[in-house]
């Protein structure tokens, strides 16, 4: 019996088009636009200017206080603009852009392929090198990893747990360089061990990753502390908590951080990146990113550099078919539509999914039949058909009782819901309501 | 029979004391509430609206009764000629206030402002406004969902099929401002009726650069400056792109109309003239 999360969850088509397909490395792009907001937090700073020249790895923006990542440049070349540049939503975002000459790395970046294996470094260091190369989580919440890895005064991590799960549909980017560098990310999960003091790794595959899952095994079969998880597929068993409970049946109380449970949880990219930037001084700076979708003619994975407009890799994938609806950034549960392809690649975009017209029209809502289905679904065991009313009468005391800031918009209740009703967009309208309300309350 | 003629005697017997009891508490817990707030209640509109700040009309009465000279304290659906009638109930004075009116601040109509993406989400502003910029590349003006139209308490705001953007009814709108609040853009403005129910106002929020504002709509304010250098009465202002134009020094002379390159600025109520003639 394998294991899994017990409240809700739900189990959409699985759609891995690309699961057999080698990583790819994409061609430089001849421009690049790195975003400075590119995690949670601040954005960073920028300290270069325009008619500037940088190498590829060249640290251009500086972390803005704790909850932050410092920016990397991903090529070499000449900086054209710091402005104001369209996100894939349509939104003024400032960015850095810079226009590609050659490609010249930064002198201390090994690029060889050879694995290194020897931890040399002491954890400061190690958080100050993870730090340094602005690692956020790969997952796409895009956390900045050196806060993960200093828990807060008074709580001790006991348990490393790293997310393999890669639970949303189509996606395969994780599943690949599990694969391809299982090697790299044992080390990376190492590092963070040493990192947070910890003597007990678990890794969370789904089953549905049998070969990542037999590759991982044999590789951690002689280290230390370190197994693998093989997990039952479901959906969203990549959520922090949901892959907590999976592994090692600690509930993390509402309101709480995996780390009042001892847990702290790094995805399968971050612990990869983690490898690159500790091992071989590499800042994060590319990425593999999927390219999927029924109509396209080349699903496939590909190693980009960040700031490469996602219409490249459009182009690389055979172009974009003539069915298209929609086009989404990330997963078809949590990821969202864009409006602007020619918006960049970023360190949290783990996929670009190329909805036909088949699948990518929304049916009509309609009303609710009280079949409490969502409330069946919910990986957080709220009500989501309540929290949808709340929202819609703004109700922001009643939202905060029933615990709308647990939800983690995984859009479970949404997918369940036989009236389509657009259930996660008025809870997510809700909960930054509330939660606005709530900071207000603490000033 | 028996049994009925107990039953009688014994529930009356139970309703005198109860009716005993509950006269004594309630001399007991009586609360001395000033009559003058009932009076002022009834005169107000009674709808409730919660335009005025307070919850209710019981709400702006309780709090009329009790401040000393009415300071902010308005009836936007009566207007003056209610706050006229408290005032004298109350045995004080009050400032007279122009009525104001609700102005949809977007001219981004489906001719105006060309439709980029299809939006087939959850029919509603707000949450539209949290994902993206919209069905359209303006990431200021109007969404078309008519959270606006739900809002209103008093039946006064419509969508314009053809247009796409809401219109207000002047003959009914209050002023209440529950639209207002309800836009999560912020395009709706409470702004004075002018003399002879006349107004001029700025009827975009986008605050993009010029460019960036022209390619999205065509009426789109550039923030060229031109109102603002031709205004005689310093009423204009321009500020992140965007002109404003102040209704309390506005005397509706129309020179910025005029001048605007792209029709961003709009009059209403005026006769059909050319503006050289008024001067």
């Amino acid at each position: 019996m394998l294991k899994t999360f017990k409240i809700g969850g739900v189990h959409p088509p699985e759609n891995k088009l690309s699961s057999g397909e080698k990583i790819q490395i994409l061609p430089v792009p001849e421009q690049v636009i790195i975003p400075l907001g590119q995690h949670i937090g601040a954005p960073a700073t920028p300290i270069v200017q325009k008619g500037d020249t940088v190498k590829a790895g060249q640290l251009i923006a500086t972390a803005t206080g704790f909850v932050s990542a410092n920016i990397h440049s991903s090529v070499s070349g000449t900086v054209v603009a710091v402005d104001s540049v369209t996100d894939a939503a349509g939104l003024s975002k400032p960015a850095i852009t810079i226009k590609v000459e050659g490609d010249d790395w930064e002198a201390d970046i090994d690029r060889s392929a050879k694995t290194e294996h020897n931890i040399t470094l002491s954890r400061e260091e190690i958080v100050k090198a993870i730090s340094a190369a602005g690692i956020v989580g790969m997952g796409g919440a895009t956390f900045p990893t050196q806060v993960k890895l200093s828990p807060p005064p008074g709580s001790k991590a006991e348990i490393l747990i790293i997310n393999g799960v890669e639970c949303e549909p189509y996606l395969t980017a994780d599943h690949r360089i599990m694969l391809e560098k299982a090697e790299e990310i044992v080390v990376g999960v190492q590092i963070l061990m040493k990192a947070i003091d910890v003597k007990r790794a678990v890794i969370g595959i789904e089953n549905n990753k049998r070969d990542a899952i037999e590759k991982l095994q044999s590789l951690t079969a002689k280290t230390l502390g370190v197994e693998v998880c093989p997990l039952k597929v479901k959906y969203p068993q990549g959520g922090e908590k949901q892959l907590i409970k999976a592994t090692t049946g600690r509930a993390v109380p509402s309101g709480a951080l995996p780390i009042a449970v001892g847990a702290v949880v790094q995805n399968a990219g971050t612990a990869l990146a983690v490898y690159e930037a500790v091992m071989k001084h590499k800042p994060l700076i590319e990425r593999v990113v999927t390219v999927t979708g029924k109509s396209v003619k080349k699903p496939g994975n590909y190693l980009c550099r960040i700031g490469t407009p996602i219409s490249k890799l459009i182009e690389a994938a055979g172009g974009l078919p003539e069915d298209t609806v929609k086009i989404i950034g990330g997963g078809p549960m949590m990821g969202r539509a864009m409006v602007n392809p020619d918006s960049p690649i970023l360190k949290g975009t783990s996929g670009v999914l190329i909805v036909n017209d088949k699948e990518g029209a929304r049916k009509p809502s309609r009303n609710c039949i009280r079949c409490s289905k969502c409330v069946s679904a919910c990986p957080m065991g709220l009500e989501p058909y309540l929290l949808m009313t709340l929202a819609d009468h703004n109700m922001l005391e009643q939202m905060e009782t029933e615990k709308i800031m647990d939800c983690i918009e995984c859009g479970s209740c949404s997918f369940t819901c036989p009236a389509n009703r657009p259930l996660l967009d008025y809870i997510r309208l809700g909960k930054a309501r509330t939660g606005a309300m709530i900071r207000n309350k603490k000033k | 029979m028996n049994t009925i003629v107990i039953t009688i005697i014994s529930l009356c017997a139970i309703g005198i004391a109860s009716a005993v009891i509950l006269y004594f508490v309630a001399q007991k817990f009586k609360v001395e509430e000033d009559p003058r707030i009932d009076t002022v209640e009834g005169l107000l509109p009674g709808a409730n609206c919660g335009g005025c700040g307070y919850p209710g009309c019981r709400g702006l009465a309780e709090a009329a009764v009790k401040s000393e000279n009415m300071d902010g304290i308005f009836c936007p659906v009566g207007g003056s000629e209610v706050m006229n009638k408290v005032a004298v109930a109350l045995g004080r004075e009050v400032a007279v206030q122009a009525p104001k009116i609700a102005v949809v601040r977007c001219n981004g109509s489906c001719s105006n402002r060309p439709r980029t993406s299809v939006y087939d989400g959850a029919r509603s502003c707000a949450v539209e406004h949290s994902l993206y910029v919209g069905d359209t590349a303006c990431a200021f003006g109007c969404l078309g969902c008519g959270d606006c139209v739900a809002a209103c308490p008093f039946d006064a705001i419509h969508m314009n099929k053809e247009t796409g953007l809401p219109e207000v009814d002047e003959t009914k709108c209050v002023a209440c401002g529950a639209c207002a609040k309800a836009c999560p853009r912020n395009i709706i403005e409470l702004r004075n009726k002018g003399p002879k129910d006349r107004w001029v106002f700025v009827s975009c929020v986008n605050k993009d650069k010029g460019a960036v504002a022209r390619k999205a709509c065509t009426a789109a304010c550039i923030g060229c400056m031109k109102c603002a250098k031709e205004c005689p009465f310093d009423a204009i202002t321009v500020e992140n792109n965007l002109a404003y134009i102040d209704y309390t020094k506005c005397r509706l002379c129309r020179k910025c109309v005029a001048v605007c390159p792209t029709g961003a600025i709009h009059e209403v109520n005026f006769p059909e003239r050319k503006i050289t003639e008024k001067l």
